[in-house]
């Protein structure tokens, strides 16, 4: 139990290849804010952790073509004060700012966020509707795999051994294009989502809905692309009926569970309250640019 | 158990030591640098009572190994008062009564000494989101936020 041990490498080959000969027992240390707690509980009894903040490309966010490319160990609060990722994805910044206190966001990152797959996890619905790219590294090399298939289940996700998130791609936005992120927890601060929804629009120059993405957390055991939701915005002006279809759309696609936070028939219902409102948030944000 | 030798610096000084790598900062500072003005609460990153600051940033000590904080500046509470003179802000906990068991104290005291020396003009919307960060059994918070509205004002006397 005391034998775990530590390594902080430069770059991302040696992290790789210091993760793929450790046979399994190896975990990635980002801000720690996740991995910590779970050693602590005993619910992980990792042999070597590999501390991934001191490899710099990992801490930096590049614009590229339009959209930006941001390392995976980039923490909540350097994204918060990134105006021009704030401009262009305003609903991924809010998500990834919501996590935690300010000690948190100090530290919390997106990849960790991300990686550590739990169905709340504030950034990822936001990231899915945003269409996002991860790139990986492992062993075998590069590859680019969509948010959406990162995380499979509850603490699981589809990384190889050794392999790790480099970056994340967000894309570029066509004009009137905007994004939101709400969710409901019991208290103000410090809890984990009940429901999460994030929805990415695009209005084309009459104002009509010409794209859609919406995403659901905390209601399933990852968090889900919900097609059928944002079918109901595209090609109309988002109007209150195209709104009610949204939330019903969300409220169907709900399959959560039961606990201290809140029954299924409770979650379902706050689903499409919370996608309405998260749409009208990103209607208001595509119609100011 | 493989310990390894460290360098932790914390208040300016120099503190050489062998800790096991899973030996969190806060542990560290507490038994190993004997530094026990840094309190833990829950020990899994919820209350806030092991702030300390680390390149002047608050961060909670239960969620960081001690090797990964060599070569960066610590600070903790025990940094904080020039000898037998409290800091102002401990001298307005003190004025105000923003402590009654004092377990959450130090926590505070980082959180809020790190807050005003990043904005020293902070308004109070901003101050009460940074001091919501950190649980407090006792005080109901109100002389908590009195206490460091009146440290700001002394501090840019
Ligand atoms: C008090 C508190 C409040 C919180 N509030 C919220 C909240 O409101 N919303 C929310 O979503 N979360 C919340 N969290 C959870 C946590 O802070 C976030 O999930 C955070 O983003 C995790 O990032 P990290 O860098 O600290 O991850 P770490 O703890 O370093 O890592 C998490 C997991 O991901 C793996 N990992 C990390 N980076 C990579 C990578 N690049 N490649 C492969 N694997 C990787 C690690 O091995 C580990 O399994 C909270 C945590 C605490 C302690
Ligand atoms: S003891 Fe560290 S946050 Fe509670
Ligand atoms: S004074 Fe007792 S917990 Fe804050």
């Amino acid at each position: 139990m005391d034998a775990m041990q530590y390594e902080a490498p430069g770059s991302v080959d040696e992290a790789v290849a210091l993760l793929a000969a450790a046979d399994g027992a190896a975990w990635v240390l980002a801000g720690g804010t996740d991995l910590l707690v779970q050693l602590r509980a005993d619910l992980i009894e990792p042999g070597l952790v590999v501390d991934i903040k001191g490899i710099s490309e990992l801490r930096a966010i590049t614009p590229e073509n339009g959209g930006f490319r941001i390392g995976a160990a980039v923490t909540g609060a350097e994204l918060g004060e990134h105006e021009g990722v704030k401009a262009v994805w305003p609903g991924v910044v809010e998500a990834m700012e919501l996590i935690g206190s300010v000690q948190i966001q100090g530290r919390a990152t997106l990849g960790g966020n991300l990686c550590n797959a739990s169905p709340a996890a504030d950034s990822v619905p936001a990231l899915i509707a945003a269409e996002a790219l991860c790139s990986v590294v492992g062993p075998k090399g590069r590859r680019e795999v969509a948010v959406a298939e990162v995380a499979t289940g509850p603490g699981e996700t589809s990384l190889g051994p050794g392999e790790i998130v480099v970056d994340i791609l967000l894309p570029e936005r066509p004009a009137r294009a905007a994004d939101a992120y709400l969710r409901f927890i019991p208290r103000t601060e410090m809890d984990i989502a009940v429901v999460g929804v994030a929805v990415s629009l695009v209005l084309d120059e009459r104002g009509v809905c010409a794209q859609a993405r919406v995403a659901l957390g905390a209601v399933a055991p990852r968090a889900l692309l919900v097609p059928e939701a944002a079918a109901a915005l595209i090609g109309g002006t988002v109007d209150d009926d195209a709104l009610e279809r949204l939330a019903a759309a969300a409220r169907a696609a709900c399959r959560p569970i039961d606990d201290m936070r809140g029954t299924v028939a409770y979650r379902t219902k706050v689903a499409g309250v919370l996608a309405r409102r998260a749409a009208g948030i990103a209607l208001a944000r595509a119609r100011s640019e | 158990m493989t310990k390894v030798e460290i360098v932790l610096t914390v208040n300016g000084e120099q503190y050489p030591i062998k800790v096991e790598p899973r030996r969190t900062l806060a542990d560290a500072l507490r038994d190993d640098c004997g530094l026990t003005g840094t309190h833990l609460g829950c020990e899994h990153g919820v209350c806030g009572a092991c702030t300390v600051l680390v390149d002047d940033q608050p961060l909670r000590a239960c969620l960081g190994f001690a090797v990964q904080f060599e070569g960066a500046p610590i600070r903790t509470v025990e940094g904080l008062a020039d000898g037998d003179r409290l800091h102002p802000l401990q001298q307005a906990f003190w004025d105000h009564h923003g402590l009654q068991c004092g377990y959450c104290t130090p926590g505070f005291l980082m959180l809020a000494v790190g807050a005003l020396e990043h904005n020293p003009d902070i308004d109070d919307e901003a101050l009460k989101r940074v001091l919501s960060s950190n649980l407090c059994r006792c005080t109901g918070y109100q002389n908590i936020l009195k206490a460091v509205r009146a440290a700001a004002t002394a501090l840019k006397r």
